[in-house]
């Protein structure tokens, strides 16, 4: 079994530093409550939740930052960052982790007692995401295999009802080259400080499966929130608000001192 | 006036009392159950990580703390800091911060002390620590009141009335490295003597004659800063040493130690290894006039400094034996040689001081060693524990940082389920100390709590692992 305290490759070959980009909205925030870290999952980046989810996080009253993954980075160095930034602020921070954002979540969440953490279309499992995606998007996800760009659809990315031209950009924008270990990864860790936690989807989301998100919930002890017709991702399709505020709502309810 | 003493735990007083009584019920109440709630002893590295994880298992907690702040040791605004102004970590970063809390990764590889004091901060700001501390308040006495609990005696710093409270259980970890120990140099001495703690600024040896006793990594230091500020340096130790570099290979040197253990390789080995490097690099040092080392590499505490090599070949530091007496102006030497100092530095360390337990409670021998189980259990007293008391090639925060993860999951395996913590305190009562505690060490008292990293935080973690498995 891997030790968690003896941890020679942190103390040996420590990741480098690079400079982080990290979009921050706390004007308003109320000192009552944690920071949130959004950690966006591949191909996106901070700007991801600047379109709508940190402006509504910040509105009721949560500092709100969010981070870009380090270009290049292995799944290690961007727990390092996760774990950086979040020791940054200055109270316990909420992690609040989106697609394969989640994962490097889950992993943080095992080094830094996190608040609490939301895992929004968590894509943990690493096989049966390759097969969704493979069967939703052969040709957009076959070239990622073989090392080339991930291209996403607009049925994996969002619901039907999501206009032709708000997607397209987005699309564009959006630029991957999966590492391996997405899918070759073992289990995550137990989160330290055994904070409360949040699994989010979608039934209808064609990148994270219905069983997969089901099987993610269940290993932190709770059931998925659904919010049927979106797509995978739930903080740029056109009912984006309906996530947010209920993870919003979830905070409130689950951290008692972060509600008065 | 009687009656009204033994009524005073109620809040209802006659009536009919005059107003200074009712002033004086909340100034002298009689015993505060704190029930389920641990005390904490200090509020500085260690303290601050033992408030955190016992939170972290639901447990309310009392930290007392004397000074008026955090940070303890690292706070050079304390009464009892021995930081002085040049001083850094001696072991690297990553292996010095708190595990579940690291530093930032833009910080050097050997950070300064105001840095570490503002991580100190940052770590107790960013878990609502300070909420838990009650600053300028000193604990008197800790005793034993039956039934695993506790009654602490606590006093403002400055004075005033005492208050008793009883807690659940005691964490102790008000440090080791603030009741210096001075040594006995018989004869009288025209000059000044101060010990290390007193050594705050390098101002303090600008032109003078500085002797320097002692040779653990602040006495090193000192030297060090004695060569680039005094006039004359005399560097005293008793015997020889292994002077380690901060830098090998290009990385730190610790980070390379412990890659060799990561690779597993064995002790004579890394010892063979140990004395090929250095002699290929810093050279022999006894060509300076140093003595040889009488031990072997790994069987003393670490010293690093790449810098006293350096000045002695300089010829800034002059190496002289122990220091028998006193006469006059000068200081005599072991070898019958005499010098004539005008500053005498002492660098001969800290002793561990519990002055508000009885010596029983640790287990503490007559040369005031405690007995504790991992440096850390009381053995006989199942809710006392002590964060902080070792030594190692190693940062002390994360191992204080696992010491009170351990400590807070025995306090609450003893109320969940106390038949298995009774279990696992007969098995670990059968851990061989050897598994986690150095033994082939120079026997001084610098060696009390000397362990090495990995196979301490091993046993630790084996501990753990007893709690969790049904």
């Amino acid at each position: 079994m891997k030790s968690e305290l003896v941890r020679f490759e942190d103390w040996t070959d420590p990741v480098r530093a690079v400079e982080r980009e990290v979009v921050s909205l706390t004007d308003g925030a109320r000192g009552d409550r944690p920071p949130l870290l959004f950690v966006p999952g591949l191909g996106h980046g901070a700007w991801a939740f600047a379109e709508h989810w940190l402006p509504r996080a910040a509105e009721r009253g949560f500092a709100a930052h969010a981070l870009t993954p380090r270009a290049g980075g292995d799944l290690r160095a961007q727990v390092h960052d996760v774990v950086q930034v979040a020791a940054s602020l200055p109270r316990q921070a909420v992690l609040v982790g989106h697609g394969t954002g989640a994962l490097v979540v889950a992993y943080a969440m095992g080094r830094y007692p996190a608040r609490a953490g939301v895992l929004a279309a968590p894509v943990l499992d690493g096989w049966p995401t390759l097969w969704a995606a493979l069967r939703a998007n052969p040709f957009g996800t076959l070239p990622a295999l073989f090392g080339g760009r991930l291209r996403m659809s607009r049925e994996q990315l969002f619901g039907p009802a999501m206009p032709a031209e708000q997607a397209r950009p987005i699309l564009d924008r959006v630029a991957a080259k999966p590492g391996r270990e997405l899918v070759t990864h073992g289990p995550v860790p137990r989160p330290a400080g055994d904070p409360p936690v949040l699994v989010a989807g979608s039934p209808d989301d064609r990148v994270v499966p219905r069983a997969s998100l089901d099987r993610t919930a269940t290993r932190y002890g709770g059931a998925p929130l659904l919010f049927p017709g979106m797509g995978h991702d739930l903080m740029l399709d056109v009912t984006w608000s309906e996530p947010i505020e209920a993870v919003l709502d979830w905070l409130d309810k689950e951290l008692p001192s972060a509600g008065q | 006036m009687i009656i009204f003493l033994s009524s005073w735990t109620s809040c209802s007083l006659p009536p009919e009392g005059p107003v200074w009584q009712y002033r004086r019920v909340p100034d002298t109440p009689d015993i505060a159950d704190r029930r389920d709630a641990v005390c904490v002893v200090g509020a500085g590295a260690s303290g601050l990580t033992a408030i955190k994880n016992l939170r972290e298992q639901g447990f309310e907690v009392d930290c007392y703390e004397r000074e008026t702040s955090v940070g303890g040791a690292w706070n050079w605004r304390h009464d009892r800091s021995p930081v002085y102004a040049g001083t850094h970590l001696i072991s690297s970063r990553p292996l010095t911060e708190f595990p579940d809390f690291p530093m930032p990764d833009t910080w050097p590889d050997y950070p300064d002390h105001r840095q570490v004091l503002s991580y100190l901060e940052r770590y107790s700001a960013h878990f609502g620590l300070g909420d838990s501390v009650w600053f300028g308040t000193e604990v008197v006495s800790v005793a034993p009141v039956g039934d695993g609990r506790w009654d602490v005696t606590t006093q403002s710093t400055g004075g005033g009335s005492s208050r008793v409270q009883r807690y659940a259980g005691v964490v102790v970890a008000n440090g080791h490295n603030w009741s210096p120990a001075r040594p006995e140099i018989p004869g009288d001495f025209r000059g000044q003597v101060i010990h290390s703690a007193q050594y705050k600024d390098p101002a303090q040896l600008r032109g003078r004659k500085v002797l320097v006793i002692g040779g653990g990594n602040t006495g090193c230091d000192i030297a060090v800063e004695a060569a680039q500020q005094a006039g004359a340096v005399w560097h005293s130790t008793r015997r020889g040493y292994w002077y380690a570099p901060k830098y090998l290979f290009g990385r730190p040197a610790d980070q390379v130690n412990d890659r060799m253990l990561q690779l597993r390789v064995p002790l004579r080995l890394r010892q063979w290894l140990y004395r090929r490097v250095l002699a290929l690099t810093t050279g022999d040092l006894t060509r300076y006039g140093l003595p040889a080392p009488d031990h072997k590499p790994y069987e003393s505490h670490p010293i690093v400094n790449s810098q006293l090599p350096y000045y002695l070949g300089h010829g800034r530091i002059t190496p002289v034996p122990d220091v028998t007496g006193f006469d006059g102006a000068s200081a005599v030497l072991a070898d019958g040689r005499r010098i004539e100092p005008d500053l005498v530095i002492t660098a001969t360390g800290y002793r561990p001081s519990f002055e508000f337990l009885d010596p029983e409670l640790l287990g503490t021998a007559e040369d005031g060693r405690p007995d504790l189980h991992l440096h850390a259990f009381a053995r006989r007293h199942p809710t006392l524990a002590v964060v902080g008391l070792v030594q190692a090639d190693f940062g002390l925060f994360p191992l204080a940082h696992w010491q009170s993860v351990a400590v807070a999951r025995w306090l609450r395996l003893r109320v969940t389920d106390p038949e298995r913590a009774a279990a696992v305190q007969q098995k670990e009562s059968a851990r061989p100390v050897a598994s986690w505690s150095r033994r082939r060490v120079v026997p001084t008292t610098r060696h009390w709590f000397e362990v090495g990293h990995t196979d301490y935080l091993r046993a630790v973690e084996g501990l753990l692992r007893e709690m969790e498995t049904a």
